[in-house]
């Protein structure tokens, strides 16, 4: 099952690499993983979407707490939270889809960032699978180049992590 | 007062109060060499190697329970001492390690003996840390120790650049105490479950408890010996675990796992509710998991939360210290009324009848099991004990009967090699008044060599018992059983001659070839309390180690000595590692 692990941590050198190390070394999967800074600057927020039976997250989320700069660990899958992605893509204006963009655009109400005379820039937001649904409304071969940041979340309401 | 960087960082391990460094120089530490040269409340140990400088503070902490203190230079200096930092980090042993680093510019540039240290030891390290600023050097020292030595010990290296050892700042006062929000280790287990598992251990009619390495680094032998006389239970204990509770006591059932004896593993095997006290479920303990204790519920006690339900899922959970949690199950227990388990400890005193570690003596030829008897005979079981890996490691386990925690030091997680010389070493440093042997075979034992010449320099004499078959005698034995008998690589032809090996570097050495001249060798060897001294004793190249659980078995399925056939050897998957 997929789950996303919310992580504050020390934002100190070398932080990251202790995190994606324990990923390897303990052959746990990794789909994606966004770390920035938080409103407190000495703390790091990063956000990991993997997926495992349950005995596989508690671990994750144990080995993960064991880690000495680690200072909270959440699993945001298993309470009421929001979800968000973000995606750039260059779309050929050339294409058959290219030409009804704007249409497609306001379906999925994500934005044109760019235009040049022959690809469009595209931003969308959102939860992961609109993402995917967005692009699988192109043909491959109109899709010339993609970034996603993968997946940040955060509780709903008044509960912190 | 301005001090250097070096200055400063000595004056730290002063105020931890370290009495023993173990290292050597280069280039990256050379100011911190001449800070050390400069006082005299460190002595610095000058090893030959740095594996032997990590081993060597391993064994001291593992002696005396206080954190072993590595100096290393930057390079192959920190890359050699890796081994030895990751054999401390699989047991649980607290130790310091500090290593150079090119000074802060050339980070980066592939400088002269540049690695990236805290990169190459991060996944076998508590911690790590590479000091960016002079002023974090007081406050990074106080962190190491106070994370190496809480909650579950490990090692934390401190990476420090060369510029910043010759920086110089005003000296802060050293901090006392220290407050880390991302660090918290848990220590007070929960009532409530304390209560659960106190319930179940009453209501259990074949309980055994099953103690690892959690109780000797927790210092938890005193309650473990009264929890443990108070309900009556058997115990049995893990290669780590061994000497925690008296060996000799008739409540234990020895060790347990793939060469533990036959009514510890069978009583397992039978037990309805099991109690994990500092353990960890090695694979080398369960054996086929999905053959493990079937019938069991399962009590789980450890500092370390992501242990529990890691292997096995436990059935009562208990987040603490050992000590801690025994004293307050003593407490829950005093006056609770318990299951009648005589009919269980009758069980197993049929399986002890099977006496697995029996072994067939044969003229001619001394037998390994014969030489660890004697040695415990001659050492009247009061001796510290180091080994290296393989078969001999398991035989010292098995033979010498350990009655005291910190008695018994070996590699029992990472399985090194080249471990016991050194360790030892370490280990007659931290106990100058003990006797102390290093049991070890003659593959092991050139792994580590060259610190015969360090034991000379510092007198820190020990008693090698090298028990040489000429093979590595575990990799030969696995070849017998599961290879058809193909040794490959397992025989070693051209040894050295280890009595003039030993008589070069200033030791005494004595070859043992019959065993009658086996026991005055080990009184003459012990008898030289100066002196170490090298027993190079020939053993028997045909012994192999049982009991003996294959790889893919379970605790049911065990090769006895002189009894080869196996319970559903058919099932067995040799393929497992």
């Amino acid at each position: 099952m997929r789950h996303i692990i919310s992580v504050i941590l020390e934002n100190e050198a070398g932080a990251l690499s202790r995190v994606a190390g324990l990923f390897t070394q303990r052959g746990f999967n990794i789909e994606s993983l966004t770390v920035a800074i938080t409103n407190d600057p000495s703390l790091s927020r990063m956000t990991i979407v993997s997926s495992g039976s349950d005995r596989v997250l508690e671990q994750i989320v144990k080995q993960l707490n064991k880690l000495i700069e680690v200072v909270k660990v959440s699993d945001l899958t298993s309470q009421d939270h929001v979800e968000r992605e973000l995606l750039l893509a260059k779309i050929s204006s050339n294409s058959k889809e290219g030409a009804n963009i704007q249409e497609l655009v306001e379906i999925f109400g994500c934005k044109v960032v760019d235009v040049t005379d022959k690809v469009y820039t595209i931003e969308v937001s959102g939860k992961s699978k609109k993402i995917n649904a967005f692009l699988d409304a192109f043909d491959p071969a109109s899709i010339i180049e993609v970034t996603r940041t993968g997946v940040t979340g955060i509780s709903r309401g008044k509960k912190l992590i | 007062m301005k001090l250097n960087g070096a200055e400063i960082l000595i004056d730290c391990l002063q105020k931890e109060e370290v009495e023993h460094v173990f290292g050597y120089p280069g280039g990256a530490v050379l100011h911190i060499y001449d800070a050390l040269e400069a006082q005299d409340k460190i002595t610095h140990i000058l090893v030959r190697h740095e594996q032997g400088a990590a081993h060597g503070a391993d064994g001291y902490a593992r002696a005396n329970g206080k954190p072993g203190v590595v100096l290393v230079t930057s390079g192959p200096g920190i890359t050699n001492a890796v081994t030895g930092i990751a054999t401390a980090h699989m047991d649980s042993i607290p130790m310091v390690i500090i290593s150079g680093q090119v000074p802060s510019p050339l980070i980066g540039m592939d400088a002269f003996q540049e690695v990236d240290a805290t990169g190459i030891t991060r996944s076998c390290v508590k911690h790590n840390f590479l000091i960016r600023d002079i002023s974090e050097i007081a406050m990074t020292v106080k962190k190491a120790f106070h994370i190496a030595t809480t909650g579950r010990p490990g090692p934390v290296v401190i990476d420090i650049p060369k510029d910043i050892t010759i920086a110089k700042m005003e000296v802060e006062e050293y901090p006392t105490t220290i407050e880390m929000r991302s660090y918290k280790p848990t220590i007070k287990a929960s009532d409530r479950q304390i209560k659960k598992a106190a319930e179940m251990l009453a209501n259990s009619k074949r309980p055994i408890l099953y103690a690892g390495g959690g109780c000797v680094i927790g210092n938890a032998s005193k309650e473990l010996r009264e929890f443990t006389r108070m309900v009556g239970f058997p115990i049995t204990q893990t290669l780590m675990g061994l000497g925690t509770y008296p060996m000799t006591d008739k409540q234990s059932l020895g060790m347990l796992g793939m060469h533990g004896t036959y009514e510890a593993n069978m009583a397992m095997h039978g037990s309805d509710c099991v109690v994990a006290i500092g353990s960890r479920f090695d694979d080398r303990i369960t054996g086929n998991l999905e053959k493990f204790c079937p019938t069991a519920k399962f009590i789980h006690i450890d500092i370390d939360p992501s242990q529990i339900s890691k292997n096995v899922v436990a059935h009562i959970p208990i987040v603490g210290q050992t000590k801690q949690v025994l004293q307050a199950l003593i407490d829950q227990m005093k006056d609770k009324k318990l299951e009648d388990i005589s009919k269980w400890w009758s069980q197993i005193e049929e399986w002890r009848k099977v006496d697995s570690l029996a072994y067939k003596k044969s003229s001619g030829v001394i037998k390994p099991q014969t030489v660890i008897e004697m040695l415990y005979e001659v050492t009247k079981g009061k001796a510290i004990v180091t080994s290296d890996v393989g078969q001999h490691q398991m035989w010292a386990a098995q033979y010498y009967l350990f009655d005291e925690p910190r008695q018994w030091i070996n590699s029992g997680g990472l399985g090194t090699m080249g471990f016991g010389l050194p360790a030892a070493m370490g280990a007659k440093l931290a106990m100058p008044d003990r006797d102390v042997a290093c049991v070890t075979g003659d593959g092991s034992i050139q792994m580590m060599l060259q610190e015969l010449s360090t034991m000379l320099q510092y007198s820190t004499p020990v008693k090698i018992i090298n028990l040489n078959n000429g093979y590595l005698g575990m990799v030969r034995q696995w070849q017998e059983f599961f290879y058809e008998k193909r040794y490959a690589m397992s025989y070693m032809d051209a040894l050295p001659d280890f009595v003039k090996l030993a008589e070069s570097y200033g030791h005494m050495g004595i070859r043992v070839e019959k065993e009658e001249d086996l026991k005055p060798a080990l009184i003459e060897a012990f008898n030289q309390k100066d002196r170490t001294v090298f027993l190079d004793i020939v053993t028997d190249p045909s012994e192999n180690v049982f009991p003996m659980i294959p790889a893919g078995g379970g605790h049911s399925d065990m090769l006895l000595a002189g009894r080869d056939e196996m319970v559903s050897k058919d099932e067995t998957d040799f393929n497992a590692v």
